[in-house]
């Protein structure tokens, strides 16, 4: 399959996300710049981490504006396979793509930390490959990472199981003590209603070879590897959810 | 045409959790200031106008603000026009 990894000004996860896709799972992989007005044939976009424009007025906020959107806004309305992790999570609530919005963490400080993160649902492109309930160790760095959402749009997300991971202890359990930012429910990624757009704050392109941290984070990749490799004509599972908080 | 002082005032949503503010409360509060019993910090934008009608004006900065100034899912916002003095 082939990966495309949008470059904001700002942007710094982008090559790792790449040699995530080049190096790791040996698939093609092309970064497109902000100004490309097409995917250059991805199948799959990734909107990487970083402080793109500098996170000037909100993060996010002017990203969304880049002439790449338009082009993952199509991409996006087709189905396609987009994810966003960190800044591109920002990004792409900021665009409409996903709901909610990401604000300043309850701390007040940037958290570097590697998290717990539970696998709410394998219904998305990037957990097909997950069981839900299952733990993964991925490492955050961020200092907007907070998920908020009205009480409606939250309760919407939880009914149509679209928490895709939420942070919990190495028991599985989604505590106040391990939330490291003060989300909602300790949501830490979300999907779109079609559930083709997913974003998450934790880096799982930061968490795929031992030597580093541990290959966790690879999951998703070899989840969306499958996704795709399954064909198009594949009956959609039904969803396998487990309960919130 | 004169030109346009457009004063816009961003701050976080009713409800909307706002840890900067509780914390610059929580200063305040220690420095003596026991009145101050909620804080909420926002952001203040000018936009200098021209050619310009006051009355598409207004509505021009509102789209402005929830376009870009503003997100409405965390945000509310407040707009002032006034005749630029400069």
């Amino acid at each position: 399959m082939r990966w495309g990894v949008v470059v904001f000004p700002g942007s710094h996860d982008d090559r790792q996300v790449l040699h995530v896709a080049e190096r790791i799972l040996g698939d093609e992989a092309v970064p497109l710049w902000h100004k490309d007005r097409d995917l250059k044939g991805a199948d799959c976009v990734v909107l990487p981490g970083g402080f793109s424009y500098g996170d000037y007025l909100r993060c996010g906020a002017m990203a969304k504006f880049s002439p790449v959107m338009d082009a993952v806004q199509e991409h996006a309305r087709a189905g396609g396979l987009v994810l966003g992790v960190c800044n591109g999570f920002q990004i792409l609530c900021e665009a409409g793509l996903l709901p909610g919005a990401l604000v300043r963490n309850r701390s007040l400080s940037f958290v570097c930390d590697r998290v717990t993160l539970r696998v709410e649902t394998s219904d998305t492109p990037f957990t097909f490959g997950c069981r839900p309930g299952e733990l993964l160790t991925v490492p955050i760095k961020h200092g907007e990472g907070c998920y908020v959402a009205d009480e409606a749009t939250l309760a919407a997300l939880e009914r149509e199981g679209r928490v895709v991971f939420r942070y919990a202890d190495r028991t599985g359990r989604p505590t106040a003590a391990a939330n490291p930012n003060g989300s909602l429910a300790n949501v830490a990624g979300v999907c779109n209603a079609a559930r083709n757009v997913v974003g998450l704050m934790p880096h799982p392109e930061h968490a795929v070879e031992r030597l580093v941290g541990g290959e966790d984070g690879l999951r998703l990749f070899r989840s969306a590897q499958a996704w795709l490799g399954r064909g198009a004509a594949a009956e959609r599972r039904e969803p396998t959810l487990v309960p919130g908080p | 045409m004169p030109g346009l002082l457009a004063r816009v005032y961003v701050t976080p949503k009713r409800g909307i959790l706002d840890p900067q503010g509780k914390a610059v409360q929580h200063s305040l509060h220690a420095l003596g200031f026991g009145e101050v019993h909620d804080v909420r910090v926002g952001k203040y934008i000018e936009l200098r106008l021209r050619d310009v009608a006051r009355d598409a004006a207004e509505g021009r900065v509102r789209a402005m603000c929830e376009r870009l100034l503003a997100n409405g899912i965390i945000e509310d916002f407040r707009i002032e026009l006034a005749e630029d003095g400069r």
